[in-house]
């Protein structure tokens, strides 16, 4: 799964523009994750603050 | 909003905003939702912009300008500084704004127009007919509604989703995404009349770091790389406070402002049936200063003097809306965005040793005029064993 670390997150939307996917959704503060999300992991590279990690399953 | 328009517009920013007006202006009936709290803020920006192209749309304001321009300073890797004057500065001096205020200038424009303005009013699904886009479902306080639309103008940014809910491929890739972090800091020395870039894969590799004055002692001070160069420990924010900590270590931090500016060609295709796509959500930022102000306030201007049209003649098809998408891919803008995309891939192959020979000879050289083109041609004639570096260029220009 995506884990989203809110205290760090700084809600600007780079992450949505990368997602190959279209899986994530920016609300004002809060960044959501949908079901197609595949743990490519393209919007934890692209945070500029480290915000999103792929955790694994489990 | 009521529940139909001529025209909709999902997103307030410059280019939805001009969309919005244009239309307006021409007697549309028009929308336009916004769905943060409110237009302008959080800013996502640098604030950068040429004074012509300002003055392209409307007078200059005092209220939304925070420092004039009258030069630009490029720092190289090994520290040489070269100062571009007025007289060669070109397009590339002009305004650092607020854009807090610029943005909330311009929906008023719109809205003086005649465009409703709603915020808080997030697209939630294009409605489809036939495989035509003809409005959007809207959430406003918890209630979805239909807002139906001939013509829909996707203005919503970096983000690009509503285009992609319409079948339009508009995910940028990773190498093509410039990751950054400003800080607005205060109680620093700087000049306040010139924006300084700096140079270098120590300080942002793919990228630049910009100082661009916001006072006497302010500054919006960032740093943005390339996502492929992005990593735990190498986050443009880690190179921002690596910078900060050298060159303005008693400086105080206002605010921060993140986020990312796309660096890849504009969308293949910027129409579809009922449905015109500008600014930033086309990906039409430029790729080699990231500045996407300009090229959004003039995608959105043609995006509602062509979907006008369309409308006007009863045909809102692609075929019809291509004229938006032939008109800006074939002015000086997408002209520009064409060659500038070819430098840039060129540019971030470059080692800082070249960088350096690259900004030494730029400074020996007599520009007329300051732009990225005049650059490189000056180079290729002023340094001959530049030519060989440069070739790969030649074909571009």
């Amino acid at each position: 799964m995506l884990v989203i670390r809110r205290d760090v997150c700084g809600y600007c939307g780079c992450c949505v523009s990368v997602c190959p996917v279209g899986a994530l959704e920016l609300i004002d503060a809060y960044l959501s994750v949908e079901g197609d999300c595949t743990r490519c992991g393209v919007c934890a590279r692209a945070c500029p603050l480290g915000a999103l990690e792929v955790a694994d399953e489990a | 909003m009521k529940p139909e328009y001529d025209l909709l517009v999902v997103g307030g920013g410059p280019g939805g905003a001009l969309a919005a007006r244009t239309a307006a202006e021409k007697g549309l009936r028009v929308g336009l939702v916004e769905k943060r709290s409110a237009i302008g803020v959080p800013v996502r920006c640098a604030e950068g912009v040429g004074r012509d192209l300002i003055e392209e749309f409307m007078e200059p304001d005092p209220a939304w300008i925070s420092a004039e321009i009258d030069r630009a300073v490029l720092v190289a890797p090994d520290g040489y500084r070269m100062t571009l004057e007025p007289s060669m500065a070109g397009s590339e001096v002009g305004y650092v704004l607020d854009r807090k205020r610029f943005d909330r200038d311009l929906v008023l424009q719109a809205a003086d127009a005649g465009a409703d303005v709603q915020v808080r009013a997030r697209a939630v699904a294009p409605i489809m007919e036939n495989g035509a886009v003809a409005g959007a479902r809207i959430e406003a306080n918890g209630a979805v509604e239909e807002v139906r639309a001939r013509v829909t103008v996707a203005a919503d940014g970096v983000e690009s989703k509503f285009a992609r809910w319409c079948g339009i491929e508009t995910a940028v890739p990773l190498a093509e995404i410039e990751t950054c972090v400003q800080y607005l800091m205060t109680g620093i020395e700087i000049d306040p009349a010139a924006t300084v870039f700096y140079l270098g894969n120590e300080v942002a590799p793919e990228g630049y770091v910009w100082v661009f004055p916001k006072g006497e002692r302010t500054a919006n001070v960032g740093v943005g790389i390339s996502g492929k160069k992005c990593r735990d420990g190498s986050r443009p924010l880690d190179y921002l406070n690596r910078f900060v900590k050298e060159h303005f270590p008693d400086g105080r931090v206002l605010e921060w402002v993140i986020g990312g500016v796309p660096v890849c060609r504009p969308l293949e295709r910027t129409v579809a049936d009922g449905l015109v796509i500008i600014g930033d959500a086309a990906r039409v930022a430029d790729p080699i200063t990231g500045g996407g102000i300009y090229n959004a306030m003039f995608t959105g201007r043609l995006a509602g003097q062509t979907a006008a049209d369309a409308i006007a003649h009863g045909d809102v098809s692609a075929n019809a809306l291509m004229a938006y998408d032939r008109g800006w891919r074939t002015s000086k803008l997408g002209k520009s965005l064409e060659r500038n995309y070819k430098i840039k891939e060129y540019f971030i192959t470059l080692s800082d040793e070249k960088l350096n020979r690259l900004v030494h000879s730029i400074s020996r050289m007599d520009l007329s005029k300051f732009s990225v083109l005049g650059i490189v041609t000056e180079l290729v004639k002023h340094d001959p064993s530049l030519l060989l570096e440069l070739r790969a260029l030649r074909n571009i220009l």
